[in-house]
């Protein structure tokens, strides 16, 4: 496997300690996760021996059983699934149609509007939790997957994200000549810049997906009933029934990162990919 | 020479292109009002008015189920005359800096090594390092407070091998910080690097290659070019883990199973998010809460004027 060839990498050989540093670093980076496998297969009993087990134990489908009785953990990760997927998608179509106007569109005000949405990145959300909630409970929202969904779909970063490729990526000479030909803006939109921009939406809303499914804080505010809990909560709640046995919540937290290991075999690279194409680069 | 165009910037972002010289009626004039309504309403309601709104609560002595008394600033009297907020401030400052320094001095050497023209297995190395970043803070605090476990926990069992005591990281102040900091650490110095990487790949290989003929080894190379090229990302990367650190909430909750709102028995690692929480939602305290917000704000005022103050020093010397 060889990355492919970018502009200004290092030139000469690479040293022998470059490998050892790497390792290290890639080791640090896996073991936890292969450490929470083996305490989720093994009995409390075998996981608290010390020299510990290196081979999964064939406890798992025990502490499965425990995980289902104390939490609903398969509605559970079907809620993150429903929630992360609904934020993923929709930041990736809803920041697309807006990069669009901001970058193909001419408006009153677009210029000022635009300068809000990159003003507004500046203002942290997460302090204001306690006037959210309020707002949650006006609603009638509490305890709702939509409290999770509705304000993960507002993402100015991803906004300004989709107006610097689609700027970069669709010439205004092919908006308009699909506009002689007739198409209307919608009609652009769908049929010449969203296929092109697609690549770069599908990152965005990977990033929306991961962030979303291992959200916390906002979740353990407003969520309150056992079959809505996402599966960062079940795992919470699986804590709390600790004297149960030591591998619960261990087990939780591996059902948990399971799904998310699994779409990063598939599609890691395009993340990887898409932080290297530098989000950040003015 | 990479800028950083990135949350936090208060800068001016570039002049949009020059419209399309199309001529549109009105109905399509208003479409792209449409296109962009979406983010300005969910914004204004689920973000911008509450973030207003905390400003308001914390002058009440305010109970979601009781009484909403005026009070003026006696919420930010109280705060400031309140060990516990102090308390929680320096235990949010203490892990933020045992988090940073290690992750940002990690990043710079990982992303010089893996910017290297014919490093094998490239991928491999970058796909690992994003690993911790896919694993969720829960998962990743129960992972981590069961290795650093006082009786069953690997990392004492392999300090008992050398012959070192126990130690108990979860009740001890500075042993709090330094697992939480492990888990801050461990989860973002991948993604860190990856980012490094990206502002270093827009350095010429030219450079390195001059570089390497007029002699320079490993270590010069890595002084004179990889770390001042990389100067902007880098106060940017210290801004958001800032605001990252201010916010740190998950990890004190969930490693001490007895005490889990105070993290532990004397507070030793509650964090300013995590008293905020304690005083909203297990105090039902809104207005007290709600002050804790806007200490919060100004923190990061404070921050982001400090980095775009840096960026401008910057800027100024090129």
């Amino acid at each position: 496997m060889t990355a492919p060839a970018t502009r200004g990498r290092r030139p000469g050989r690479v040293r022998w300690w470059t490998y050892l540093l790497l390792t290290a670093a890639t080791v640090a980076c896996l073991f936890p996760l292969y450490w929470m496998f083996i305490v989720a297969t093994t009995d409390t009993a075998t996981a608290t021996r010390m020299p510990p087990e290196v081979v999964p134990g064939g406890n798992f489908f025990h502490l499965l059983g425990l995980v289902l009785e104390t939490v609903p953990f398969i509605q559970a990760l079907l809620n993150s699934l429903v929630v992360a997927t609904a934020i993923g998608v929709g930041q990736a179509v809803l920041c697309a149609l807006a990069g669009f106007a901001f970058a193909k569109l001419s408006f009153p005000g677009r210029n000022a509007l635009f300068l809000v949405v990159v003003l507004t990145m500046t203002v942290p959300t997460q302090l204001s939790v306690i006037p959210q909630y309020m707002i949650m409970s006006t609603l009638g929202w509490v305890d709702t997957l939509q409290a999770l969904v509705v304000p993960g779909l507002a993402s100015a970063f991803g906004i300004f994200w989709m107006r610097q490729h689609i700027t970069a990526t669709i010439s205004d000479e092919l908006v308009q000549a699909a506009t002689i030909d007739g198409a209307n803006t919608w009609q652009v939109f769908w049929r010449i810049a969203f296929p092109i921009v697609r690549p770069a939406a599908f990152v965005l809303g990977l990033f929306g997906f991961v962030t979303a499914w291992n959200d916390f804080l906002w979740p353990f505010i407003v969520l309150k009933s056992p079959e809505r809990y996402t599966a960062q909560i079940a795992i919470k709640a699986l804590q709390n029934s600790y004297d149960v046995d030591l591998g619960l919540a261990m087990s939780g937290s591996f059902l948990a990162t399971i799904p998310l290991v699994v779409l990063f075999v598939l599609v890691g690279r395009r993340m990887v990919a898409g932080i290297l194409d530098g989000a950040f680069k003015g | 020479m990479s800028t950083v165009a990135a949350p936090l910037t208060l800068e001016r972002p570039a002049a949009p292109p020059p419209t399309p010289g199309v001529t549109r009626g009105w109905g399509e004039r208003l479409s792209a009002y449409a296109y962009i309504a979406p983010f300005f309403v969910i914004f204004a309601v689920f973000g911008l008015f509450p973030f207003a709104f905390t400003f308001y609560v914390a002058l009440f002595d305010w109970n979601p189920i009781g009484d909403q008394v005026f009070i003026g600033a006696d919420n930010f009297t109280r705060m400031l005359g309140d060990p516990r907020f102090w308390n929680a401030a320096g235990n949010t400052v203490s892990i933020w800096a045992l988090s940073t320094v290690p992750q940002l001095l990690l990043a710079l050497v990982l992303a010089h090594v893996l910017n290297h023209a014919r490093l094998r297995f490239a991928l491999f190395f970058r796909m690992s390092m994003l690993v911790p970043y896919i694993t969720s803070v829960a998962a990743t605090a129960i992972v981590f407070a069961q290795l650093f476990d006082r009786d069953y926990g690997l990392l004492n069992w392999l300090l008992g091998l050398v012959g070192v005591a126990p130690v108990d990281f979860v009740q001890s102040t500075w042993g709090s910080h330094v697992l939480i900091a492990t888990m801050v650490t461990w989860r973002w110095f991948g993604y860190t690097t990856l980012l490094y990487l990206a502002s270093l790949q827009a350095v010429p290989r030219a450079v390195y290659e001059a570089a390497a003929i007029d002699g320079a080894g490993a270590w010069q190379q890595f002084r004179h070019i990889t770390v001042p090229s990389l100067r902007p990302v880098i106060i940017f990367t210290v801004v958001t883990s800032t605001i990252g650190g201010l916010q740190i909430f998950t990890e004190p909750l969930l490693i001490a199973t007895g005490a889990p709102l105070t993290c532990g028995a004397v507070r030793q690692c509650q964090t300013l998010t995590l008293f905020l929480y304690e005083q909203g939602f297990g105090e039902f305290a809104f207005g007290y809460g709600s002050a804790i917000g806007v200490a919060l704000f100004v923190m990061i005022v404070v921050i982001a004027a400090i980095n775009y103050l840096l960026s401008a020093r910057i800027r100024a010397d090129r």
